[in-house]
């Protein structure tokens, strides 16, 4: 178990609602839900299938107390943000970033599902985007593509060769940035230091351990 | 000529709660004035085939009122006439009327010669624009009063004079115009009940697009012999008998998007429907009420678990999140099953929206300083000094609770008037 996860589990006992209202961004809407439906049958991922379960039924896990399959699930990661939900939704629970609220919180608790692709993304997204305090699309390709080895990689990219060239061509990917570390962000040192700020005030706000 | 003074009580709004308000008022010796809009009493009661609990016919209720009204003189009935403004104090208003010409005056027998001779049409506003109707008509057969109105469609047209040529009895009077009357009050119940909600507006049902999609107050027409379809229960796109029904419940309302409130009426109201259902098919007849939460209140609950047990009925737990159409012209409800999260996409003849109620004070004017809640339903609130709000126009309630808020609201203006006598004495 994480740290982070002892710590909570530790300080909420079994009451799973209260710890998702404090701890995951947006949470404290999920007792807003009446169960009506409207965004579980709005949403067009969930009738593509491949769901665990439907942002409805994820609310009410999470006041039943279902801590280990609410964390666990991968539905938070299929969530496409078309925001279909969240303008149908009778008591304007803002799903969509509910969802992403769980999910990052599942993700820091170490109990989001693993090899999820889009959880990759937004990992790879993150780290390439604070590292130098801009997003390096040059590498962030490379690492998307070649997730899965050399080979399957070298293939994406050539089936999105014509694109890539496009791109070049309008001057919005810059092939240079491949070199080195590409080109970063003025006061590196400023984005880090705000990016700790952050990190401090949130951990404050939440009741948590620095990281 | 209406004579008024500040002891007299000015009821807008002629539907049961304003029938019920002007009744109380009057008979307990009171002068009163009861203006409607409409060019008939009854308001949206009228409208209704059948009504909870007991199930039995409007009009029947509707006749017990009328037969008080027409046997007191104290009432003075204005229809086709608004309240345009009101000026004064609590025990002395003025209010401005406005009437619309009717172009039958008090001679018509409602023989309906005139609607015989004449060919153009308009739409049935009675029946919810469901058909048509001519333009000499009777907004419906148990219409009080029972006179014959003209549209005014009809002046300048050959029409006109054979609506006239036909009229034995010299009622037609193609010279009427519009009128502005000024009269006093000295307390003023506001009775203007309810309208439903918009169904346009809740885009994922596309009402008014896919035309099996309808609404309850539609449906309570096609059940009605008097309806457009002979009390056939047929869909409107083709014809065909609609034996397999949706009820989609809180269409419109308890939604932060639409109606904020729950109309309180919506769920017996459906539960209602289903015996239409019933009534005409007998078991080929099948409905399917999709719902958050069923809410018969009250002494209602027997009703509802009377409907419960027939098999013909089915329950989904679930706000239904659109509705397409399939070659057929079925309307196709889909949605998840709130019981196991289970998706579904059901086909269905017909589909009833059971839209909410709001206030039709609601973004019109009431020409005076009145006190109304988020969802524009009249409050009771001591700055509203001398009118008060009664039935639909200060909630949403069933036609037992309007009569209620009604004889309250009469209670309280012959407050007012009592005060005015006594100071005139
Ligand atoms: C589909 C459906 C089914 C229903 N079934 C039942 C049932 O089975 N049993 C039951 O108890 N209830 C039922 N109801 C509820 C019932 O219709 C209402 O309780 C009832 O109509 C309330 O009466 P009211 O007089 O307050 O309002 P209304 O009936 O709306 O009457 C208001 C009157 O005021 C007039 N008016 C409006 N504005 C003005 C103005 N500015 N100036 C002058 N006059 C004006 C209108 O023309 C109307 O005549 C049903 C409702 C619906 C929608
Ligand atoms: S649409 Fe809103 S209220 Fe309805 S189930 Fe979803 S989150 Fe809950
Ligand atoms: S925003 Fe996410 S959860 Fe909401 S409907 Fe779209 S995909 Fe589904
Ligand atoms: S207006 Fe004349 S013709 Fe028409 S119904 Fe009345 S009495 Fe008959
Ligand atoms: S009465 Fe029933 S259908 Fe009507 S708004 Fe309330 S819960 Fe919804």
């Amino acid at each position: 178990m994480s740290d982070m996860n002892q710590q909570m589990t530790a300080r909420y006992k079994n009451n799973f609602l209260k710890e998702i209202e404090e701890q995951a961004e947006m949470g404290d809407w999920v007792k807003m839900c009446m169960q009506c439906g409207v965004c579980s049958g709005s949403c067009p991922t969930n009738f593509h299938g491949g769901w665990d379960h439907p942002p409805q039924e994820l609310f009410m896990m999470i006041r039943a107390g279902k801590r280990d399959e609410v964390l666990s699930s991968n539905s938070m990661w299929q969530c496409v943000s078309c925001y279909n939900c969240y303008v149908r939704c009778p008591r304007k629970v803002p799903i969509t970033h509910v969802m992403h609220g769980l999910a990052e919180y599942a993700y820091r608790l170490g109990k989001a599902p693993k090899g999820q692709p889009t959880q990759h993304l937004s990992k790879t997204f993150w780290d390439n985007a604070t590292k130098y305090g801009r997003v390096n699309e040059v590498k962030l390709t490379q690492s998307l593509y070649f997730k899965d080895g050399i080979g399957s990689g070298i293939k994406k990219a050539l089936e999105m060769q014509s694109m890539a060239l496009g791109l070049v061509k309008a001057k919005r990917l810059n092939p240079m940035e491949a070199v080195g570390g590409g080109h970063k962000c003025k006061d590196l040192k400023g984005i880090h230091a705000m990016l700790a700020k952050a990190r401090e005030l949130e951990a404050k706000r939440k009741g948590r351990q620095p990281a | 000529m209406t004579v008024a003074t500040n002891q007299t009580i000015l009821v807008v709004g002629g539907g049961i709660s304003g029938m019920t308000a002007a009744l109380e008022a009057a008979e307990t010796g009171k002068h009163v004035v009861l203006v409607e809009k409409n060019p008939y009493l009854g308001g949206r009661t009228a409208q209704l085939y059948r009504y909870f609990p007991k199930m039995c016919h409007p009009t029947c209720g509707l006749e017990i009122n009328l037969r008080r009204l027409k046997a007191n003189p104290r009432i003075q009935v204005l229809t086709m006439a608004e309240v345009t403004g009101i000026s004064g104090t609590k025990g002395d208003y003025t209010v401005n009327l406005k009437t619309a010409p009717r172009f039958v005056n008090e001679n018509c027998t409602a023989c309906g010669e005139c609607a015989k001779a004449v060919s153009g049409e308009i739409d049935d506003a009675f029946n919810y624009k469901l058909g048509k109707i001519k333009v000499a008509y009777l907004p419906h057969a148990m219409a009080y009063p029972q006179r014959y109105v003209l549209d005014p469609a009809i002046l300048g047209t050959a029409d006109a004079d054979k609506a006239k040529a036909a009229c034995k009895y010299n009622a037609i009077d193609l010279e009427q115009k519009e009128e502005s009357v000024s009269l006093k009050a000295g307390a003023i119940v506001w009775a203007t009940g309810w309208q439903p909600y918009n169904a346009e507006n809740i885009t994922p049902y596309r009402y008014g697009e896919f035309p099996n999609v309808i609404t309850n107050v539609e449906f309570e027409r096609l059940a009605d012999p008097h309806g457009p379809t002979g009390g056939k229960i047929l869909r409107p796109s083709d014809g065909k008998e609609a034996k397999n029904i949706a009820f989609i419940q809180c269409a419109g309302s308890r939604d932060e998007n639409h109606l904020r409130h729950c109309s309180r009426f919506c769920c017996m109201g459906s539960l209602k429907q289903t015996h239409y259902v019933q009534e005409k098919y007998g078991d080929e007849g099948k409905s399917t009420i999709y719902y958050i939460d069923i809410r018969a209140i009250d002494r209602f609950e027997d009703f509802y678990a009377k409907v419960k047990a027939n098999p013909n009925v089915s329950f989904v737990k679930s706000k239904v999140a659109r509705i397409s159409e399939d070659k057929d012209g079925n309307p196709v409800c889909w949605g998840v099953n709130t019981e196991g999260y289970v998706r579904y996409s059901n086909p269905h003849d017909m589909v009833v929206l059971a839209v909410g109620m709001e206030p039709s004070v609601k973004g019109v004017d009431i020409p005076a300083e009145v006190m109304a809640d988020s969802s524009g339903f009249i409050m009771a609130d001591p700055a509203n000094a001398g009118i008060f709000g009664a039935g639909c126009a200060t909630n949403a309630l069933d036609v037992n609770r309007a009569v209620q808020s009604a004889t309250a609201a009469a209670l309280r203006a012959i407050q007012v008037v009592n005060k005015v006598a006594r100071a005139e004495a």
